[in-house]
């Protein structure tokens, strides 16, 4: 990286306080001296930047290390709520909208403007995707009471899930001998579940056989704190690269892009990839270890 | 090589004099929306400023409540609480971390390299923005019921405390985002925009020293991001991470806060050593002594900050092995901070010193950084720390290396780019007052908190008993010095902008870049792509007593690059 800075100056070097502005592509920024400098910055501060985004998870792989540690029971419990098959299509659906990603990157060098813009399209068609799937998800979830920590009150009390982010229901939660007296209720589980099922076809399978309230352990919200937090903040990222993937659409609609310029697209698929790898994380961690 | 000549760099500039940074464009407009680095720099200059003197105001107010023991001025207990938080939120988040990189660092970082600008000149004004955001997010808990946590929002206190510690936590992760994005831009901006012949080791220690502080700001900002969020979480919908009530772990969050305000003491001070050794070096009219080594001691100490950051928890129940292990990499970093100290006086040593305004900060640097940099292996022991751990000792202890060291190093920096940034000259002499009435009222105010620390006064309290008051009543007339010194050393500097004398191109003989253009600058900064130069040398130029400044010396021939052009 640190060669680039000399390779980068033109034979007529000098004076060039003066032409910017004149006889350069209007892409290139006055202060680069052309666009392989121009690129390279881009380059370099994209992967910086990819730098904090994994400094940023990693408090909460941090968080989530220190919780299986210290709890290891709640991590037990914790997975078999979530949903597999769900877990596994997006990242099927990621995996593939990574491919897309590079392969637009590869037709915006080429500049082969009809290959960039439909691959494109897919791609943001695949995040939302995603953010569907992970919609039915979290609702399934909100139904059947499960909250972060403190408002946590699954299997508490069938009717009174529309209290369920009051404090009346938190307080209820933390309360160790709310258990046995919804003993009953909670036992009886199917009240919560075939409101589940009923509402949500896809999300109906799977939840035979959960736990109820009183076999799971007292501080089992904090898994699903750990769970909203990190897929949360990663659902943002993905928000954040739809918005990202729009712009540059945009922008290849208009025709910007080509072998001389394309440095955008590559820096947004990098972006793209990183939520794509972090995911890969998440899964596994969440979804599927015991 | 580029072939610029010399000649056209004599005298106050180029070509169409009178054209400079400042009134190339006018109207509001042209500020508000400025790329420019220089401007953005001064609207910076501006506000960390503003956040000193808000922050020093809180300050005076503590330090007038503290004159005897109970009530003294009115205040109450809870206020008290809130004004020594907002006192050392806004002074640490809003001036001294941001104070000399986003706002010195901005004007003169592309100038001493040598490029035009930033690499990425919009991100620069957004995150002079974000700035802004958080500055305001600190106002509005001034309103919205205060802050009283301290400024390191310590849990489980920061989940019950009814005071506003949401809009101060999202003030804070705002912040955070700006210091992330002024090191990116610095980071990349020194690796991609060096012009041809400005090699890393012909850069000035400044700019080392910057970048050494940016990789800092990348690597450990996000974590205190996250750990902001995840207490905005908290308190916002009970995650129970940080909440011992909810099964969660109260020290996690202190081990995550300190991973991220350790590494943060490196950011206040890494640019304060950065600005005293190019003005132990420029005033003493010597080469910097040991070049590589102060250049990889900066290095040394951001990687080593980041693996100390137990030694802030030695009382809060860490295992004693971890203990002894932070103890150890602690003491470490007192290397590196002592091979700069012993270049600074090695530089200094038969050099033709002259104690011009800035010299004279770089010389309470030196010795104020000593005192704080050598209680801190008080600290670091594990046996004392016990005893010291939140008494006064600890407060003078910081107070000596943030605003001892980091504020002088402003100070210093600020007087000796001012005619730079303004193109105008002030009065050396009242700065030179100015300069030794700070260093004289700080060491009134801090000094007499060592000694009561050490015999037992708790920090973070708004009583104490009776045998501490000479100490109290010593260290609140010293912080009336030292308020008393900033105000002169204000009114030397708006003094200079009313009626100061046009300022030359080199004033004080330096031979970095900055110095090689006009002052103020043209927009690009330079009329011509400019020539890397050993910023340490001191045979290129002589002072002109007609220019009222340094002028260079026309060499017989062709320039001969001492470096022959290789890295
Ligand atoms: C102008 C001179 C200053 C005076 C007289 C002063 C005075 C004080 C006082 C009385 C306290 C409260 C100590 C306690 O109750 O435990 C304090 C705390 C603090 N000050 Fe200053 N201060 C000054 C400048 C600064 C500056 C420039 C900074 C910025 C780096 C700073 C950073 C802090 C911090 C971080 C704390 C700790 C707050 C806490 O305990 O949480 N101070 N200062
Ligand atoms: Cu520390």
């Amino acid at each position: 990286m640190s060669t680039l800075a000399p390779a980068a100056l033109p034979a007529d070097g000098h004076d060039h306080g003066h032409d910017h502005a004149h006889g350069h592509s209007p892409f290139l920024a006055h202060h680069f001296e052309n666009h392989e400098q121009q690129f390279d910055s881009g380059k370099l501060g994209m992967w910086l930047f990819l730098i904090t985004e994994i400094l940023f998870f990693s408090g909460l792989f941090t968080a989530y290390a220190v919780y299986r540690a210290n709890h290891p029971e709640i991590f037990t419990y914790g997975h078999m709520f979530l949903n597999p098959t769900m877990g596994a299509i997006n990242t099927v659906v990621l995996l593939f909208s990574s491919l897309t990603m590079a392969w637009a990157v590869r037709c915006a060098q080429l500049g082969q403007k009809q290959g960039l813009v439909i691959l494109l399209a897919i791609t943001w068609l695949c995040a939302l995707t995603f953010l569907v799937v992970k919609y039915f998800e979290y609702s399934h979830k909100f139904h059947l009471g499960i909250y972060p920590a403190k408002y946590f009150v699954y299997g508490e009390d069938p009717h009174g899930e529309l209290k369920a982010t009051g404090n009346a229901a938190a307080s209820h939660a933390s309360d160790p001998h709310a258990d046995p007296v919804d003993h009953a209720h909670a036992d009886a589980k199917p009240a919560g579940d075939s409101h589940a099922k009923g509402e949500h076809a896809a999300g109906g399978h799977g939840d035979e056989g959960l736990p109820t309230r009183a076999e799971l352990p007292k501080d089992i919200g904090i898994y699903f704190s750990i769970y909203y937090c990190l897929t949360g903040l990663h659902g943002i990222h993905i928000v954040g690269g739809m918005i990202a993937i729009g712009w540059i659409f945009w922008r290849s609609l208009r025709g910007d892009f080509g072998p001389e310029y394309f440095g955008p697209v590559d820096f947004v698929g990098l972006y793209w990839h990183l939520v794509d790898l972090i995911w890969i994380y998440l899964f596994p961690l969440l979804y599927l270890i015991h | 090589m580029a072939t610029a000549t010399i000649t056209t760099e004599s005298g106050s500039g180029g070509h169409s004099p009178g054209r400079n940074y400042l009134n190339e464009s006018s109207g509001i407009l042209s500020w508000v929306f400025t790329l420019d680095h220089k401007r953005i720099g001064l609207m910076y200059l501006v506000g960390v400023m503003s956040a000193f003197l808000l922050g020093g105001t809180f300050a005076l107010a503590l330090r007038t409540e503290l004159l005897t023991p109970g009530p003294t001025t009115g205040m109450t207990h809870d206020m008290y609480n809130q004004m020594f938080t907002l006192h050392g939120a806004v002074m640490t988040f809003l001036f001294i971390i941001p104070g000399i990189p986003a706002a010195l660092g901005n004007f003169v970082l592309p100038i001493m390299l040598g490029a035009k600008d930033v690499a990425f000149p919009r991100m620069n004004l957004m995150s002079f923005y974000l700035w802004m955001g958080g500055a305001l997010f600190f106002v509005l808990t001034l309103f919205l019921g205060g802050l009283d946590t301290g400024w390191t929002f310590y849990t489980p206190y920061s989940i019950d405390t009814n005071t506003s510690v949401v809009s101060a936590v999202l003030g804070a992760f705002v912040l955070g985002f700006s210091s992330i994005f002024t090191g990116l831009n610095f980071i990349v901006t020194i690796h991609t925009l060096r012009p041809p012949g400005m090699t890393w080791f012909k850069m000035p220690l400044f700019l080392w020293s910057l970048y050494a502080t940016a990789i800092i700001q990348i690597l450990a900002t996000p974590v205190l991001g996250i750990t902001l969020l995840l207490l905005f979480a908290e308190r916002t919908m009970g995650i129970g991470i940080f909440d011992p009530k909810l099964g969660g772990d109260p020290v996690l969050f202190q081990h995550f806060f300190w991973f991220y305000s350790h590494p943060a003491v490196y950011i206040m001070i890494l640019p304060g050593m950065g600005i005293v050794s190019e003005l132990i070096s420029v005033f003493s009219r010597k080469a910097i002594f040991g070049y590589r080594f102060i250049a990889f001691s900066s290095l040394a100490i951001a990687l080593l900050g980041f693996l100390v950051w137990g030694h802030h928890m030695f009382t809060s129940g860490e295992s004693k092995m971890a203990a002894i292990v932070f103890s150890g990499i602690t003491f470490s970093i007192a290397i590196p901070s002592a091979i700069k100290v012993f270049n600074w006086l090695a530089t200094m040593y038969k050099g033709s010193i002259s104690l011009a305004t800035p010299m004279c900060f770089a010389q309470s640097f030196i010795v104020l950084f000593s005192i704080g940099g050598l209680t801190g292996l008080f600290l670091s022991t594990l046996s004392t720390d016990v005893h010291l751990h939140d008494t006064y000792f600890v407060v003078s202890h910081f107070h000596y290396v943030m605003v001892g060291s980091t504020l002088t190093a402003f100070l210093g920096g600020l007087f000796y780019w001012w005619p730079k940034i303004t193109g105008k000259m002030y009065n050396d002499i009242q700065g030179q007052i100015a300069a030794l009435i700070i260093f004289v009222g700080f060491n009134l105010a801090f000094f007499p908190q060592f000694i009561m620390g050490s015999r037992g006064m708790p920090r973070r309290y708004y009583n104490y008993l009776p045998e501490f008051q000479t100490y109290h009543q010593l260290s609140t007339y010293g912080s009336y010095v030292l308020g008393a010194g900033l105000f002169l050393a204000l009114w030397v500097l708006v003094q200079s902008l009313l009626r100061g004398k046009p300022a030359p191109m080199n004033p004080w003989g330096g031979n970095s870049l900055e110095w090689h253009t006009s002052s103020p600058p043209p927009l690009a900064n330079f009329e011509h792509t400019p020539e890397a130069t050993d910023p340490y040398d001191y045979h290129a130029n002589k002072y002109d007593p007609a220019v009222g400044g340094y002028v260079p010396i026309p060499k017989a021939q062709k320039t001969v690059d001492p470096y022959g052009g290789i890295e």
